[in-house]
Protein backbone atom coordinates (compact mmCIF):
# COMPACT_ATOMS: atom_id res chain seq x y z
CA UNK A 1 0.00 0.00 0.00
CA UNK A 2 1.30 3.42 -0.84
CA UNK A 3 1.57 5.78 2.12
CA UNK A 4 1.54 9.53 2.13
CA UNK A 5 4.49 9.80 4.49
CA UNK A 6 7.07 8.00 6.55
CA UNK A 7 6.28 5.03 8.75
CA UNK A 8 8.46 4.23 11.71
CA UNK A 9 8.97 0.48 11.21
CA UNK A 10 9.95 0.96 7.56
CA UNK A 11 12.29 3.84 8.29
CA UNK A 12 14.02 2.06 11.18
CA UNK A 13 14.32 -1.11 9.13
CA UNK A 14 16.02 0.86 6.35
CA UNK A 15 18.54 2.29 8.82
CA UNK A 16 19.24 -1.04 10.50
CA UNK A 17 19.70 -2.66 7.09
CA UNK A 18 22.83 -0.53 6.66
CA UNK A 19 24.49 -2.31 9.57
CA UNK A 20 24.11 0.58 12.00
CA UNK A 21 25.10 -0.51 15.51
CA UNK A 22 24.32 2.64 17.51
CA UNK A 23 21.95 5.59 17.05
CA UNK A 24 23.08 8.65 19.00
CA UNK A 25 20.00 10.76 19.41
CA UNK A 26 18.00 13.48 21.08
CA UNK A 27 14.31 13.07 20.21
CA UNK A 28 12.73 15.90 18.24
CA UNK A 29 9.36 16.64 16.72
CA UNK A 30 10.31 15.23 13.30
CA UNK A 31 12.07 12.00 14.29
CA UNK A 32 10.40 11.08 17.60
CA UNK A 33 8.07 8.62 15.86
CA UNK A 34 10.99 6.24 15.41
CA UNK A 35 12.14 6.13 19.02
CA UNK A 36 10.20 3.07 20.18
CA UNK A 37 11.06 1.16 17.02
CA UNK A 38 14.74 2.01 17.39
CA UNK A 39 14.90 0.68 20.94
CA UNK A 40 13.38 -2.58 19.68
CA UNK A 41 15.48 -2.81 16.53
CA UNK A 42 18.68 -4.26 17.93
CA UNK A 43 20.51 -0.99 17.35
CA UNK A 44 21.75 0.51 20.61
CA UNK A 45 20.22 3.90 21.34
CA UNK A 46 22.56 6.42 22.97
CA UNK A 47 20.51 9.26 24.42
CA UNK A 48 22.29 12.58 24.73
CA UNK A 49 21.63 15.67 26.80
CA UNK A 50 22.46 18.16 24.02
CA UNK A 51 23.09 17.68 20.34
CA UNK A 52 26.67 18.94 20.44
CA UNK A 53 27.68 15.64 22.02
CA UNK A 54 26.40 13.52 19.14
CA UNK A 55 29.22 13.71 16.59
CA UNK A 56 31.90 13.31 19.27
CA UNK A 57 30.25 10.16 20.64
CA UNK A 58 29.84 8.86 17.11
CA UNK A 59 33.54 9.50 16.47
CA UNK A 60 34.40 7.44 19.55
CA UNK A 61 32.15 4.61 18.43
CA UNK A 62 33.76 4.67 15.00
CA UNK A 63 37.22 4.49 16.60
CA UNK A 64 35.94 1.39 18.42
CA UNK A 65 35.01 -0.07 15.00
CA UNK A 66 31.26 0.33 15.41
CA UNK A 67 28.93 1.85 12.81
CA UNK A 68 27.02 4.72 14.44
CA UNK A 69 24.45 7.12 13.02
CA UNK A 70 23.14 10.25 14.69
CA UNK A 71 19.59 11.55 14.75
CA UNK A 72 18.98 15.14 15.84
CA UNK A 73 16.94 18.19 14.81
CA UNK A 74 18.21 20.94 12.53
CA UNK A 75 18.39 23.33 15.49
CA UNK A 76 20.68 20.81 17.18
CA UNK A 77 22.84 20.51 14.08
CA UNK A 78 23.61 24.20 14.41
CA UNK A 79 24.65 23.50 18.01
CA UNK A 80 26.91 20.77 16.59
CA UNK A 81 28.64 23.00 14.06
CA UNK A 82 32.08 22.97 15.66
CA UNK A 83 31.96 19.21 16.21
CA UNK A 84 30.98 18.69 12.56
CA UNK A 85 33.96 20.82 11.54
CA UNK A 86 36.55 19.34 13.87
CA UNK A 87 35.39 15.80 14.58
CA UNK A 88 33.34 15.04 11.48
CA UNK A 89 34.98 16.64 8.47
CA UNK A 90 38.28 17.11 10.30
CA UNK A 91 38.91 13.44 10.97
CA UNK A 92 37.27 12.12 7.77
CA UNK A 93 34.46 10.48 9.71
CA UNK A 94 32.08 8.45 7.54
CA UNK A 95 28.85 9.32 9.32
CA UNK A 96 25.21 9.54 8.29
CA UNK A 97 23.37 12.26 10.20
CA UNK A 98 19.57 12.00 10.27
CA UNK A 99 18.32 15.55 10.72
CA UNK A 100 14.76 16.50 11.58
CA UNK A 101 13.85 19.28 9.15
CA UNK A 102 11.85 21.51 11.49
CA UNK A 103 9.96 24.18 9.58
CA UNK A 104 10.07 22.39 6.21
CA UNK A 105 7.09 23.42 4.08
CA UNK A 106 7.93 21.84 0.70
CA UNK A 107 7.29 25.12 -1.07
CA UNK A 108 10.24 27.15 0.13
CA UNK A 109 8.69 29.93 2.16
CA UNK A 110 8.95 29.26 5.89
CA UNK A 111 8.90 31.48 8.95
CA UNK A 112 11.18 29.06 10.83
CA UNK A 113 14.82 30.16 10.75
CA UNK A 114 15.90 26.61 11.62
CA UNK A 115 14.54 25.62 8.22
CA UNK A 116 15.78 28.75 6.42
CA UNK A 117 19.39 28.12 7.42
CA UNK A 118 19.58 24.31 7.25
CA UNK A 119 20.43 23.78 3.61
CA UNK A 120 22.76 26.83 3.40
CA UNK A 121 24.50 25.48 6.52
CA UNK A 122 25.06 22.08 4.93
CA UNK A 123 26.35 23.69 1.74
CA UNK A 124 28.76 25.82 3.77
CA UNK A 125 30.06 22.73 5.58
CA UNK A 126 30.30 21.02 2.18
CA UNK A 127 28.09 18.23 3.45
CA UNK A 128 25.96 16.32 0.91
CA UNK A 129 22.36 15.66 1.86
CA UNK A 130 19.17 13.96 0.75
CA UNK A 131 15.61 14.83 1.76
CA UNK A 132 13.27 11.97 2.68
CA UNK A 133 9.54 12.60 2.96
CA UNK A 134 7.91 9.24 2.25
CA UNK A 135 8.59 5.55 2.56
CA UNK A 136 8.95 5.44 -1.20
CA UNK A 137 12.10 7.57 -0.91
CA UNK A 138 13.92 5.42 1.63
CA UNK A 139 16.38 4.16 -0.98
CA UNK A 140 18.07 7.52 -0.43
CA UNK A 141 19.21 6.20 2.95
CA UNK A 142 21.29 3.51 1.29
CA UNK A 143 22.71 6.16 -1.05
CA UNK A 144 23.67 8.31 1.92
CA UNK A 145 25.53 5.46 3.59
CA UNK A 146 27.29 4.61 0.33
CA UNK A 147 28.40 8.22 -0.09
CA UNK A 148 29.62 8.51 3.51
CA UNK A 149 31.69 5.37 3.06
CA UNK A 150 33.07 6.34 -0.35
CA UNK A 151 34.02 9.88 0.66
CA UNK A 152 34.82 9.14 4.31
CA UNK A 153 32.92 12.27 5.28
CA UNK A 154 29.68 13.10 7.09
CA UNK A 155 26.51 13.27 5.01
CA UNK A 156 22.94 14.14 6.01
CA UNK A 157 19.48 12.68 5.49
CA UNK A 158 16.86 15.34 6.17
CA UNK A 159 13.56 14.06 7.56
CA UNK A 160 11.18 16.35 5.77
CA UNK A 161 7.77 15.05 6.72
CA UNK A 162 5.64 14.23 9.66
CA UNK A 163 5.04 10.55 10.16
CA UNK A 164 2.05 8.40 9.32
CA UNK A 165 0.71 6.38 12.21
CA UNK A 166 0.40 2.65 11.52
CA UNK B 1 48.09 21.09 44.65
CA UNK B 2 49.44 18.31 42.49
CA UNK B 3 51.84 18.64 39.57
CA UNK B 4 50.68 17.50 36.12
CA UNK B 5 53.62 15.16 35.74
CA UNK B 6 52.76 13.41 39.01
CA UNK B 7 49.23 12.73 37.77
CA UNK B 8 50.61 11.37 34.52
CA UNK B 9 53.06 9.11 36.37
CA UNK B 10 50.33 7.75 38.66
CA UNK B 11 48.00 6.95 35.76
CA UNK B 12 50.76 5.46 33.61
CA UNK B 13 51.70 3.04 36.40
CA UNK B 14 48.26 1.39 36.29
CA UNK B 15 47.29 2.21 32.73
CA UNK B 16 47.77 -1.28 31.28
CA UNK B 17 46.37 -1.32 27.74
CA UNK B 18 43.83 1.42 28.34
CA UNK B 19 42.97 3.88 25.59
CA UNK B 20 43.70 7.44 26.77
CA UNK B 21 41.88 10.47 25.37
CA UNK B 22 43.45 13.74 26.54
CA UNK B 23 42.82 17.47 26.27
CA UNK B 24 45.18 20.38 25.87
CA UNK B 25 47.69 20.76 28.74
CA UNK B 26 47.10 17.19 29.91
CA UNK B 27 48.46 16.01 26.56
CA UNK B 28 51.72 17.93 27.07
CA UNK B 29 52.52 15.94 30.18
CA UNK B 30 50.87 12.65 29.26
CA UNK B 31 52.91 12.18 26.09
CA UNK B 32 56.09 12.33 28.21
CA UNK B 33 54.79 9.59 30.52
CA UNK B 34 52.89 7.27 28.18
CA UNK B 35 54.50 3.99 27.19
CA UNK B 36 51.68 3.08 24.78
CA UNK B 37 51.49 6.05 22.39
CA UNK B 38 49.65 3.92 19.85
CA UNK B 39 46.71 3.92 22.28
CA UNK B 40 46.72 7.67 22.95
CA UNK B 41 44.38 10.21 21.39
CA UNK B 42 45.45 13.80 22.02
CA UNK B 43 42.52 15.99 21.10
CA UNK B 44 42.52 19.34 19.45
CA UNK B 45 39.87 20.72 17.13
CA UNK B 46 37.33 19.24 19.53
CA UNK B 47 36.59 21.87 22.16
CA UNK B 48 35.16 20.27 25.30
CA UNK B 49 34.54 16.89 23.73
CA UNK B 50 37.05 14.62 25.52
CA UNK B 51 34.34 13.04 27.66
CA UNK B 52 32.09 12.38 24.65
CA UNK B 53 34.83 10.84 22.50
CA UNK B 54 35.89 8.64 25.41
CA UNK B 55 32.29 7.60 26.04
CA UNK B 56 31.90 6.50 22.43
CA UNK B 57 35.04 4.38 22.60
CA UNK B 58 34.00 2.91 25.94
CA UNK B 59 30.58 1.91 24.60
CA UNK B 60 32.02 0.49 21.40
CA UNK B 61 34.84 -1.44 23.07
CA UNK B 62 33.30 -2.48 26.41
CA UNK B 63 36.11 -4.82 27.42
CA UNK B 64 38.78 -2.13 27.01
CA UNK B 65 39.53 0.40 29.76
CA UNK B 66 39.18 3.99 28.54
CA UNK B 67 40.66 6.94 30.42
CA UNK B 68 39.44 10.46 29.69
CA UNK B 69 41.95 13.15 30.74
CA UNK B 70 39.63 16.13 30.86
CA UNK B 71 40.11 19.69 32.03
CA UNK B 72 37.74 21.65 34.23
CA UNK B 73 37.46 24.39 31.61
CA UNK B 74 36.90 21.76 28.94
CA UNK B 75 34.25 19.88 30.87
CA UNK B 76 32.14 22.92 31.73
CA UNK B 77 31.75 23.38 27.97
CA UNK B 78 30.12 19.95 27.77
CA UNK B 79 28.62 19.50 31.22
CA UNK B 80 25.62 17.60 29.92
CA UNK B 81 27.98 14.82 28.88
CA UNK B 82 28.15 13.80 32.54
CA UNK B 83 24.45 12.95 32.38
CA UNK B 84 24.99 11.04 29.14
CA UNK B 85 27.85 9.07 30.68
CA UNK B 86 25.86 8.37 33.85
CA UNK B 87 22.87 7.22 31.80
CA UNK B 88 24.88 4.70 29.75
CA UNK B 89 27.07 3.82 32.74
CA UNK B 90 30.03 2.18 30.99
CA UNK B 91 31.99 0.08 33.47
CA UNK B 92 35.22 0.64 31.58
CA UNK B 93 35.38 4.44 31.75
CA UNK B 94 37.58 6.44 34.13
CA UNK B 95 37.03 10.18 33.81
CA UNK B 96 39.90 12.22 35.25
CA UNK B 97 39.20 15.93 35.66
CA UNK B 98 42.28 18.13 36.03
CA UNK B 99 41.02 21.04 38.13
CA UNK B 100 43.32 24.04 37.76
CA UNK B 101 40.59 26.68 37.89
CA UNK B 102 41.89 28.56 34.86
CA UNK B 103 42.11 28.58 31.10
CA UNK B 104 45.83 27.83 31.03
CA UNK B 105 46.33 28.09 27.28
CA UNK B 106 44.85 31.58 27.07
CA UNK B 107 46.99 33.04 29.81
CA UNK B 108 45.36 31.89 33.03
CA UNK B 109 42.00 33.63 33.19
CA UNK B 110 39.68 31.96 35.75
CA UNK B 111 37.00 29.61 34.48
CA UNK B 112 33.39 30.19 35.48
CA UNK B 113 32.83 28.44 38.78
CA UNK B 114 36.52 28.22 39.72
CA UNK B 115 36.84 27.19 43.34
CA UNK B 116 33.12 26.54 43.61
CA UNK B 117 32.40 23.54 41.38
CA UNK B 118 32.01 20.29 43.32
CA UNK B 119 33.00 17.75 40.67
CA UNK B 120 32.41 14.58 42.72
CA UNK B 121 28.96 15.81 43.73
CA UNK B 122 28.02 16.60 40.13
CA UNK B 123 29.32 13.22 38.95
CA UNK B 124 27.45 11.26 41.61
CA UNK B 125 24.33 13.29 40.92
CA UNK B 126 24.68 12.36 37.25
CA UNK B 127 24.82 8.61 37.80
CA UNK B 128 28.54 7.87 38.06
CA UNK B 129 29.29 4.82 40.19
CA UNK B 130 32.00 6.52 42.21
CA UNK B 131 33.84 9.82 42.44
CA UNK B 132 37.03 10.87 44.18
CA UNK B 133 38.91 14.09 44.83
CA UNK B 134 42.61 14.56 45.47
CA UNK B 135 44.70 17.58 46.42
CA UNK B 136 47.66 15.68 47.85
CA UNK B 137 50.17 13.90 45.62
CA UNK B 138 50.94 11.02 47.96
CA UNK B 139 47.30 10.28 48.68
CA UNK B 140 46.51 10.31 44.95
CA UNK B 141 49.40 8.00 44.13
CA UNK B 142 48.38 5.61 46.90
CA UNK B 143 44.71 5.45 45.95
CA UNK B 144 45.00 5.41 42.16
CA UNK B 145 45.72 1.67 41.74
CA UNK B 146 42.57 0.73 43.60
CA UNK B 147 40.49 3.29 41.72
CA UNK B 148 41.77 2.17 38.32
CA UNK B 149 40.66 -1.38 39.11
CA UNK B 150 37.09 -0.40 40.02
CA UNK B 151 34.06 -0.65 37.77
CA UNK B 152 33.03 2.69 36.32
CA UNK B 153 32.03 5.11 35.35
CA UNK B 154 34.33 6.80 37.84
CA UNK B 155 35.22 10.48 38.08
CA UNK B 156 38.53 11.46 39.64
CA UNK B 157 38.94 15.17 40.31
CA UNK B 158 42.56 16.20 40.83
CA UNK B 159 43.51 19.68 41.97
CA UNK B 160 46.53 20.50 39.84
CA UNK B 161 48.96 23.39 39.91
CA UNK B 162 48.23 25.52 36.83
CA UNK B 163 50.82 25.55 34.09
CA UNK B 164 50.08 28.80 32.32
CA UNK B 165 50.95 29.18 28.67
CA UNK B 166 52.91 32.40 28.25
CA UNK B 167 53.58 32.08 24.54
CA UNK B 168 50.02 32.93 23.59
CA UNK B 169 48.42 32.36 20.26
CA UNK B 170 47.26 29.16 18.65
CA UNK B 171 50.07 27.69 16.61
CA UNK B 172 48.69 25.27 14.05
CA UNK B 173 50.49 23.54 11.25
CA UNK B 174 49.34 20.91 8.77
CA UNK B 175 51.40 18.43 10.74
CA UNK B 176 50.00 19.39 14.14
CA UNK B 177 46.47 19.20 12.80
CA UNK B 178 47.14 15.71 11.44
CA UNK B 179 48.05 14.26 14.85
CA UNK B 180 44.55 13.73 16.25
CA UNK B 181 43.11 12.01 13.13
CA UNK B 182 46.24 9.88 12.83
CA UNK B 183 46.07 8.78 16.46
CA UNK B 184 42.36 8.02 16.15
CA UNK B 185 43.16 5.66 13.28
CA UNK B 186 46.01 4.14 15.26
CA UNK B 187 43.64 3.31 18.11
CA UNK B 188 40.98 2.13 15.67
CA UNK B 189 43.43 -0.26 14.02
CA UNK B 190 44.68 -1.50 17.35
CA UNK B 191 41.15 -2.16 18.64
CA UNK B 192 40.25 -3.94 15.40
CA UNK B 193 43.15 -6.30 15.84
CA UNK B 194 42.60 -7.06 19.48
Amino acid sequence: MTTAGLTAPTMVKAIAAQGVTHVVTLPDSETNFMYDNMTESGMEVVQIAREGEAIAIAAGLWIANQKPAIMIQNSGLFESGDALRGLGIGIDLPLVMFIGYRGYTRHGDTPDSAAQFLEPFLHTWQTPYWIVETDEELDRIALAFETAAETSKPVAVLIGAEYVSV
Amino acid sequence: MIEYQDVAAAIQRDRGDAVVVSAMTQTRFWKEASDRPELDIPTNNSMGKVSSIALGIALGAPTRKVIAMDGDGSLIMNLGSLITVGNKSPKNLVHVVYDNGVYAITGGQPIAGAGVIDWPAIAMGSGYKAAYSFEDTEEMATEMPRIMAEDGPILVRIKVKPVITTNLGVIQTWESNAVMPRQMRSVKAHLAGS
